[in-house]
């Protein structure tokens, strides 16, 4: 059975369907009409690049794929056919702002909650009270500063693309190469007295090779650390919340450690006295310890209580690891021989997830607590190394056990050929 | 003697002593090309091997694609000697294609086929297939990488074939793809299936054998001698099964049957993936053959043409039936030395080949 507005439809008379389409396009046309854009219809065309490319560039703009055009942050009239008419105060024409004014000028619209719920519910709408809380957006509003960051020295301006866009400069792999642009010039940085080697560091860091390398983009760049809009450095004191943003449990076992109050009470910021800020390498064991080149001695010395505990830590981590390269050369050893070893070797795996766990521990600068997981680890090893000596060990049986067959299967071979010449050899 | 009257009583109910007048009555020819004989038998017993050791595999053995895996290492880690089993299991199936593969080429080029052999013929030709069959199922029981893709690259050229590839592809695989359901299926042909229909057919084989005897070939017709089944033939039977017992168990313990790594059908395809060897001069063949020939695309042209192959070899004794035919005998000894060289050869490019 037809519903009630199919059976409507269809019993309409044929020109009126004719009168319905031509009502469809004229409306088409008149949306097309309404979205013409003077300003790009001229500016697209003008030989002087600083004019034409924003024309060209705002093809790609998320602000146009969103359906705003130049009048919307420009004010004017893009119905017009001349550049007075366009250009026209009268219509709310604002031209190029300055740089002082262009927080609020996007803060116009993405400070207005109610505006921006219509284009996206889940942005937030902070971001301009959030820069007047960064370096940046002090020095500007407090100073006057006009060589400082605003909106659009990170976000570009005309050619603006979202976040997650991988051509967008604020895409988290391009984030560190467009804070370079002023934060890696030396003289542009000379007049605010900060240094210029932060991008260089960066780029050397265990973060860097894992959003480059890895093309891991939940590693940290700039803004992880320092802010995105309210960039700013962090403190000596919120350093350790910084880094435990990521790294919870190491911050959480500093913080209950000795070294907390000691760290405090000479003012060392927490996490990069040893792991430094921008070149954070990938740690490893030898930062622990008592020898040459270890992180600890630059504190303790021979004779006090946390040059003991360093020493013992390393010393633990290191009986883990031979524990761990000896069950694994033995099970490598089996398996090369044709020995099923899968199940101790995923076994070991305990171990080796141990020696991580205990890599985190030494965060509490307790011995005990990181003895509690390299003991167990060490008794998982152990067991690999068992599994390995007895698949050799089953290797080594079976070989002989197969000599003993073999002699027992040729001589019973050798029976029956006896007794087929001793058949054979019977007169018929 | 106290074994007498059991003996009798024996006798009486299964008439053990006509028996064994038939076995002390029958004979072996005995000429140059006698060697060629054992092959059957050898066949035969490695097919007993099998059975022997695969049922000792079933009582370990979990026939899901969450089991199957951690069953096969459990049987050669855990298990006293299972190793052993599963080892000597897999070395004895491609040493049974191996003396198999001799066995018909011996019939083949001795002319053991002629009248009336034909049905001899034919119940071996379906015992090569079944065989096979058996190879490719129980492959992919260990349900390891290797084996899963291996398994569903073949049902993929299966489904190749026009108009019963796509049907005969889902019922291989228990659907679309190769999942649990082809593993469960596949073990039922392989328990099964394919035992119960080889049992009949070796019935059959083994049966015709003793009806028409060993064929002599026509160039020893004139002048051979004669040697009793049993014990003679018997006994030296047993010395080569007691030797491949040997070889099976230096196989076992000196190369044992890897287990690789647990299917993930979610993992690509491992590069430079092949089937098992006697599979691979197909493979090769599929794989060099070009796309298009004469505008039909030339993988199903492959396929077809190993099709009739197959075909053919199950017509050969209805082709050649006749002894004095020479120009005949020249044509499909020709034949079968191309066949076995090309055989040879692509499966040689085939391990070769990257």
């Amino acid at each position: 059975m037809k519903s009630g507005r199919q059976s409507k439809a269809a019993s309409l008379p044929p020109h009126s369907k004719f009168v319905a389409l031509v009502i469809v396009l004229v409306f088409s046309f008149a949306a097309v009409a309404q979205k013409k854009s003077s300003c790009i219809e001229c500016h697209i065309k003008l030989d002087d690049t600083r004019l034409s490319a924003p024309a060209k560039l705002f093809d790609n703009d998320i602000h146009k794929s969103r359906g705003l055009s130049c009048n919307d942050c420009h004010g004017g009239d893009p119905n017009a056919d001349t550049k007075e008419g366009a250009k026209d105060p009268s219509k709310g024409y604002l031209g190029k702002p300055k740089t002082l004014d262009i927080p609020a000028y996007c803060g116009k619209c993405h400070s207005d909650a109610n505006l921006m719920k219509r284009f996206n519910p889940a942005l937030r709408v902070d971001q301009e009270k959030e820069y007047y809380t960064s370096v940046h957006g002090k020095l500007l509003r407090e100073k006057g500063e006009t060589r400082v960051a605003t909106c659009i020295s990170c976000h570009s301006v005309h050619g603006i693309r979202a976040p997650g866009d991988p051509l967008s400069s604020v895409y988290p792999a391009n984030v560190a190469e467009t804070c370079s642009k002023c934060h890696a010039s030396a003289d542009y940085m000379k007049p605010f007295g900060i240094p210029s080697d932060q991008y260089e560091k960066y780029k050397t860091s265990v973060h860097a090779n894992a959003i480059y390398v890895k093309q891991d983009l939940s590693a940290p760049t700039c803004n992880d650390c320092h802010g995105n809009h309210g960039a700013a450095p962090p403190g000596i004191a919120s350093v350790a919340n910084v880094c435990g943003q990521c790294h919870a449990r190491q911050a959480e076992l500093f913080q209950t450690s000795p070294h907390k109050a000691a760290f405090d009470q000479n003012q060392l910021a927490e996490c990069i006295t040893c792991h430094s800020n921008h070149a954070i390498l990938k740690p490893n064991d030898q930062m622990i310890g008592t020898q040459q080149g270890a992180l600890c001695v630059n504190c303790h010395s021979n004779g006090d209580k946390g040059f003991a505990a360093a020493g013992m830590m390393r010393t633990r981590i290191d009986e883990l690891i031979a524990g761990i390269d000896k069950s694994t050369a033995i099970l490598n050893q089996a398996e090369r021989k044709g020995m099923e070893v899968s199940k101790p070797k995923f076994d070991l795996k305990g171990a080796t997830d141990a020696l991580t766990h205990a890599r985190v521990l030494i965060h509490s600068s307790s011995t005990a607590e990181v003895d509690k997981v390299v003991a167990p680890g060490l008794e998982v090893a152990t067991k690999g190394y068992q599994a390995g000596l007895e698949a050799l060990g089953e290797w080594k049986f079976r070989r002989e056990g197969l000599a003993v067959s073999l002699v027992f299967i040729l001589f019973l071979a050798f029976l029956v050929y006896l007794k087929i010449r001793q058949i054979e050899s019977r007169p018929s | 003697m106290r074994i007498d009257p059991l003996k009798n009583w024996l006798d009486e109910r299964l008439s053990l002593s006509s028996l064994a007048a038939l076995a002390d009555e029958k004979e072996v020819p005995q000429h140059r090309q006698t060697i060629w004989y054992y092959f059957g038998g050898m066949t035969l017993f490695l097919f007993a091997v099998q059975v022997a050791t695969g049922i000792l595999l079933l009582l370990y053995y979990r026939p899901s694609s969450e089991n199957a895996f951690e069953s096969v290492q459990f049987i050669i880690t855990e298990v006293k000697f299972g190793w052993l089993i599963r080892s000597i299991h897999s070395w004895s199936a491609n040493l049974m294609i191996a003396t198999l593969f001799i066995h018909m080429f011996s019939v083949f080029f001795l002319r053991a086929y002629y009248p009336p052999r034909e049905i001899t013929w034919l119940s071996g030709a379906v015992l090569l297939f079944l065989v096979i069959c058996f190879g490719f199922s129980g492959y992919l029981l260990p349900w390891n990488k290797l084996a899963f893709f291996a398994t569903k690259v073949g049902t993929e050229i299966a489904g190749v074939v026009p108009i019963v590839g796509r049907p005969a592809l889902r019922f291989l695989r228990g659907g679309d793809d190769v999942t649990g359901a082809t593993l469960t299926r596949f073990f039922g042909f392989h328990v099964a299936v394919l035992p119960a229909t080889a049992t009949i057919f070796i019935a059959i084989h083994v049966l015709l054998v003793q009806l028409h005897g060993m064929h002599v070939p026509k160039k020893y017709e004139a002048s051979y001698q004669r040697m009793k089944f049993f014990p003679n033939f018997m006994l030296r039977d047993l010395i080569g099964w007691i030797l491949a017992i040997g070889v099976l168990a230096a196989l076992a313990a000196l190369f044992p049957w890897e287990l690789g790594e647990k299917a993930d059908p979610f993992a690509p395809a491992p590069a430079g993936i092949k089937p098992e060897w006697y599979f691979l001069f197909m493979f090769q063949t599929l794989k060099w053959i070009p796309a298009k020939i004469l505008g039909l695309d030339g993988e199903v042209l492959g396929i077809m043409a190993f099709n009739l192959i197959a075909l053919l070899l199950f017509a050969v004794p209805f082709i050649d039936r006749d002894p004095e035919n020479r120009r005949r005998h020249l044509i499909f000894n020709i034949c079968g030395v191309l066949a076995l060289l090309y055989i040879v050869a692509m499966t040689i490019v085939g391990y070769v080949a990257k």
